[in-house]
């Protein structure tokens, strides 16, 4: 049984323009010691399903209208808040994508530490601190010891990153969230805490869920990917199946809109911007979300009244789309989709 | 340290920035507020721009990018150094001289949330500079607004209407239809689609590519994401803590980077292929390991 098993799960917002389906009937899984990515645009739902996992959607107005959260064995969506809060932080953790917002400012770091470590533990307040020493040494700030009493705005964003990465690890997770860990930060500083994420999940032998707008990040962090859209997953592969042959229609125009940093005739190119935006999640469209933008939905085919499911076009690559690039090939010509 | 400045522009180059230096005071006491230090934002930068080319100006957070634009168009007085537009020594205008020369240099600004005034309709806001500089009646002025806005594929029938009803993508159309008002030579486009999403990031850029080519503009063109920095420019300086480390023709930068800065610059972009990522997160880790040591 894989350590995390979300199946159907569905969590909506109710506004007073109506219900807004944030995430709608999502099924995936996560094994021990593996990093899932999961990538997509603002607004597709990518967070909202971190929320979910985590019990942290702000209820109301949103709500999980379904599906089940299986940790371990247990059912996070039915779990009373109170046992919910033993299992947060000491089970599973969270890091942010803003470190600043997510520290207390009033408060030094060590004490932040050491708070999360005596909330799970019977510790005495000495021990903590030594190990929030160590914590702090694990993620590679230096002069550990004496940075314990200061206060986070002492701290660059990249260092306050860390500071977040060890409250996360404080407790030994089995699983790690990491929602845009690494959007605030520049990239060479990016790079050193994508690198000490790497390091810490295979000296820890945690699993791992990272959420990203970023292609390259997920290409470089996750052994497994999902790709959302407007509420839904659209394609779920391994790593290098994405890469090497995506499918949808919107995860390829999502690889085609990135501008390149190597190659011939960039200046001169054009990226193949996807036309229109994302719908709104109140009233989506009928059917396959993504047919109003998409290239090669065209009137000969259900791609607005039928919704697609989520299949399996390869061993272990799932696509929802009626177009997907596999079973495109000879069809394009005929239907006049471009190439 | 090899220098990146680049001191060979000609006299018929658009735009010549030569030694400037923009230095924030960094002020201490209680009662009594005293100058203790200078914090050197922009520390003796040299180049020029081409009427026709893109210079692309990369650089991290606090490297001086933003604010070496800032002081092209003299929304920031630099401490020192000169700033040549068109001929003329932008440093030393009046400000009746330098508001009429900026309808020659406009900025598109990085957060459309934020550069776009909430209570102006997307119509007056186009329209505000034709109006500040006095140009046409109110009804060429308003078929102008509508022409804009329809080059930069926004919709002219919403002239009437406010930004916050508007996407990030919308807005940012909105803030190029007004720089493009005045039919400048110069527009300084600082992080303009940094804060938009991939798919709405590629139709403003080429947005951007086809503004050039059917006006002839010349860009400066500032941004963080290296990726971005090269689809769009011609030439690449490289900024860091103030200073150009490098700057040369698109390709040379990005192929031999000769800078050790822009060579860690480069290892630690992400790209999107997880077989190149392999071996490229083992060079970067090499690479900053020697410039930890170095």
């Amino acid at each position: 049984m894989a350590l995390l098993e979300v199946d159907n799960l569905g969590t909506h917002f109710f506004t007073r323009e109506g219900v807004l389906r944030a995430v709608d009937g999502i099924s995936f899984s996560v094994e021990r010691g593996q990093t899932l990515g999961i990538v997509g645009e603002s607004g597709c739902g990518k967070s909202v399903t971190a929320l979910s996992i985590m019990g942290l959607i702000p209820q109301p107005p949103a709500k999980i209208v379904s599906g089940t959260v299986m940790f371990d064995g247990t059912d996070l969506v039915q779990l009373p808040e109170k046992e919910l809060e033993d299992l947060r932080g000491r089970e599973i953790a969270m890091i942010f994508q803003d470190p600043m917002t997510c520290l207390n400012p009033t408060l030094t770091i060590g004490t932040q530490i050491t708070e999360t470590i005596r909330r799970h533990y019977d510790v005495s307040k000495n021990d903590a601190r030594k190990k929030a020493i160590e914590l702090l040494e694990e993620v590679q700030i230096p002069r550990a010891a004496e940075r314990l009493d200061d206060y986070p705005h002492r701290f660059s964003g990249g260092m306050r990153q860390r500071v977040m990465i060890a409250i996360a690890l404080s407790c030994d997770p089995k699983l790690l969230i990491a929602d845009e860990p690494t959007t605030a930060l520049d990239v060479t500083v990016q790079a050193a805490v994508l690198d000490l994420l790497d390091d810490l999940r295979q000296r820890h032998d945690m699993a791992m869920i990272i959420i990203t707008h970023d292609m390259g990040v997920v290409a470089e962090a996750a052994d497994d990917i999902l790709v959302m859209y407007a509420g839904q997953i659209v394609e779920q592969a391994s790593v290098l199946d994405l890469f090497d042959h995506p499918e949808h229609p919107y995860t390829e125009a999502l690889l085609g809109a990135l501008p390149q940093i190597e190659g011939e005739g960039i200046r001169d190119g054009r990226l193949t911007a996807i036309p229109g935006r994302p719908p709104d999640l109140i009233s989506p469209p009928p059917a396959c979300r993504f047919a109003p933008r998409c290239p090669y939905a065209n009137a000969n085919d259900t791609c607005t009244s039928v919704m697609p499911e989520l299949r399996e076009v390869r061993a272990g690559h799932w696509v929802r789309s009626a177009h997907p690039a596999c079973e495109r090939a000879g069809a394009a010509i005929t239907a006049g989709a471009p190439a | 340290m090899s220098s990146g400045n680049d001191t060979g522009g000609t006299l018929d180059a658009l735009l010549q920035v030569t030694d400037l230096h923009k230095h924030f005071p960094i002020r201490s006491g209680l009662l009594i507020e005293r100058t203790v230090d200078a914090f050197r934002a922009v520390d003796g930068v040299s180049f020029h721009i081409d009427e026709g080319e893109t210079l692309g100006l990369v650089g991290e957070s606090g490297s001086g990018k933003s604010t070496t634009g800032y002081c092209i168009l003299q929304l920031l007085k630099p401490t020192s150094g000169s700033v040549r537009f068109m001929g003329k020594e932008l440093t030393e205008l009046g400000r009746e001289d330098m508001r009429r020369t900026r309808r020659d240099v406009q900025i598109v600004f990085q957060d459309p949330y934020a550069s776009l005034d909430p209570r102006m309709t997307v119509g007056d806001i186009v329209a505000e500079p034709l109006v500040v500089h006095t140009i046409g009646t109110r009804k060429d002025r308003r078929a102008r607004v509508r022409e804009l806005l329809d080059v930069v594929g926004f919709n002219p029938s919403f002239t009437n209407r406010y930004p916050h009803e508007f996407s990030g993508g919308q807005r940012q159309r909105i803030g190029i239809a007004r720089a493009l008002a005045l039919s400048p030579k110069l527009i300084v486009c600082d992080e303009p689609v940094s804060a938009l999403d991939v798919s709405i990031q590629a139709q403003i850029l080429n947005l951007l590519k086809d503004l050039q080519r059917d006006f002839s503009l010349t860009y400066l063109f500032i941004a963080h994401d290296l990726a971005v920095v090269r689809s769009m420019s011609d030439r690449i300086a490289v900024m860091n803590k103030g200073q150009l480390v490098e700057i040369g023709a698109a390709e040379d930068v990005y192929t031999k980077p000769q800078d050790d800065y822009t060579k860690a610059l480069l290892s630690a972009v992400p790209i999107p292929d997880p077989r190149a990522m392999k071996e490229r997160k083992a060079a970067r880790r090499k690479l900053r390991h020697a410039l930890a040591e170095g």
